[in-house]
């Protein structure tokens, strides 16, 4: 296995300085930095082998969709779907939830009907939801957290009921870091046939998804939070919904006959995918797929849980330093809020020093508004980060408290 | 003073120092001098909201001047906003609309304007811009 240097140095932008500092990147939860490998295979189709897919006869259209296809096979293999025909490529997280709620809604969603979400669910996975209630006089219902920021189970048992169309949460939060029980979840809701979109922005990169094993319905990720390009995520679906679900975009390719009267779509996958799709990042989503697998997904998971361990002891051992999510199950994020300083505050001077992370609500206001708190900082750390690394925000944090007091 | 030689003064300020660290000391130093905004204007109507840190503005005029009270309650948005009240209270609305705001730029606070970061500080430069356009036409 490569050691912490060699895998820093597959990722060009952590050798950089700003402000004259090295940096430290503790934003992986907003969007992750891209290893050698995936700029590589952007790059590649752009000068060798660019094609729009599936149209031409022409040599490197037929190269593009290959290689297009070749990043679907991958893409299931990685999250363990059945079939190709399951895994559909979209813009991300936000653009699978976006078109599952619209299509699910058009389809199945009666005035009175009722959607279950948590609390602890990002902005992504609320409006969507709350748009098509709009559109179809449905009601969400929200699962309650407890203090530590886990699910109350026994809340979430008490919502099913027979008006329940479909439930859709997080894996993880990405505010305060916790892991959701996904198993219990979803068996609770199939026990009564509703079906359960997962939104794994949160999950799929930081250890082993298996859609067939969690017996999901749905599951959503971006392409950019698994160290990928931008502009691509993936949707999975059960064939058996995907079959009978419209799709959410009419365009070019997903059809299959098209008069002014009457169009037939085309087959999965195609059916969901509205023009052209973004290839180049299809294409890079694989190189980071198959990047992380060269590490191993056992690997990262015991990295990150070491840095998130050595992380949490060092903030917790800082004086007016609180820790929002205190979940045993966490991914490696630690919201945190020093006493009486402004998270902006703290955030600006941090940067300053060269050490990025984020600030606010963490589009999640309602995780917010449980605390009663209007923010937090956020160190969103994964594997390439270091224990020394940590021990700069440390630093940091005494920085910002001489600063302010 | 003019408004363009209150700027130049803040410049020359700001240009004591070379560190960072330095110039985000003075700024907090400069949000503890702002007067404090009479805490029956800190609501909702005065309010200028942004998703990292809140501003309150408040403007008064008595037919001639313009003066604005201010608060944030992030302590380095508080240290811009009495900049920004240093050089834009007590002027004429005429003034105020024509004001070109260079000394940001120039003490290397552009990315704390700047739309992408939403603090606030630019919908406050605006708002009181709107404020000098009501109180003139309401002069006219």
């Amino acid at each position: 296995m490569k050691d912490i240097a060699e895998i820093r140095a597959d990722f060009p932008i952590l050798n950089r300085k700003v402000y004259d500092k090295p940096l430290v990147y503790f934003d992986n939860g907003a969007t992750t930095q891209k290893p050698q490998c995936v700029i590589d295979a952007v790059d590649e189709v752009y000068k060798s082998y660019n094609g729009n897919i599936h149209r031409g006869v022409h040599y490197l259209s037929d190269m593009s969709s290959e290689a297009y296809e070749n990043s679907r096979e991958k893409v299931r293999s990685f999250v363990n779907a059945d079939k190709r025909e399951e895994i559909i490529f979209t813009s991300g997280t936000t653009g699978s939830i976006n078109g599952i709620a619209f299509s699910f809604g058009e389809q199945y969603i009666k005035p009175g009907d009722e959607i279950i979400l948590s609390r602890l669910e990002h902005h992504a996975n609320i409006v969507p939801w709350q748009m098509m209630c709009e559109r179809k006089g449905a009601v969400l219902r929200v699962i309650p957290i407890n203090d530590k920021g886990e699910i109350i189970l026994e809340e979430y048992y008490k919502l099913l009921s027979s008006r329940t169309k479909i439930v859709s949460v997080t894996q993880a939060s990405n505010a305060l870091g916790t892991v959701l029980p996904l198993i219990e979840i979803i068996g609770a809701a199939h026990s009564v046939n509703v079906p359960v979109l997962i939104d794994g922005a949160q999950g799929i990169q930081h250890g082993i998804i298996d859609v067939k094993a969690l017996d999901c319905d749905f599951y959503a990720f971006s392409g950019h939070k698994i160290y990928g390009p931008t502009g691509i995520g993936v949707l999975y679906g059960k064939e058996k919904w995907l079959t009978e679900l419209d799709p959410f975009q009419g365009g070019g390719d997903m059809v299959d006959k098209v008069t002014f009267e009457k169009t037939t779509y085309n087959e999965l996958p195609f059916k969901f995918e509205a023009g052209t799709m973004n290839y180049p990042a299809a294409i890079g989503l694989a190189s980071a797929l198959d990047y992380v697998l060269s590490i191993g997904r056992e690997n990262i998971e015991s990295m990150e849980k070491e840095l998130l361990s050595y992380a949490t002891e060092r903030l917790s051992a800082i004086k007016g330093v609180k820790i929002f999510g205190t979940s045993d199950k966490k991914i490696s994020t630690i919201s945190f809020h020093i006493n009486g300083i402004h998270q902006y505050d703290t955030g600006m001077i941090l940067d300053k020093m060269g050490i990025a992370v984020r600030t606010g609500t963490h589009c999640a206001q309602p995780v917010m508004d449980r605390y009663g708190i209007d923010g937090t900082v956020r160190a969103s750390l994964c594997f390439y980060n270091t224990k020394k690394e940590i021990d700069s925000l440390a630093e940091g944090i005494e920085k910002v408290k001489s600063m302010f007091a | 003073m003019s408004i363009t030689e209150i700027q130049d003064n803040i410049v020359e300020e700001f240009s004591l120092f070379d560190d960072w660290m330095d110039k985000y000391n003075l700024l907090i130093d400069l949000g503890k001098e702002l007067p404090v905004i009479d805490p029956k204007f800190k609501v909702k109507d005065f309010l200028i909201e942004g998703c990292q840190s809140k501003v309150w503005l408040h403007p008064g005029f008595d037919g001639n001047l313009i003066t604005f009270t201010a608060d944030s309650d992030a302590i380095i948005t508080r240290g811009i906003v009495a900049l920004l009240i240093k050089v834009l209270s007590n002027r004429s609305p005429d003034e105020i609309i024509n004001s070109d705001l260079y000394f940001i730029d120039k003490i290397g606070l552009r990315q704390n304007l700047s739309p992408t970061r939403s603090n606030g500080l630019l919908s406050m430069v605006r708002q009181m811009k709107l404020y000098a356009i009501a109180y003139n036409a309401k002069n006219k």
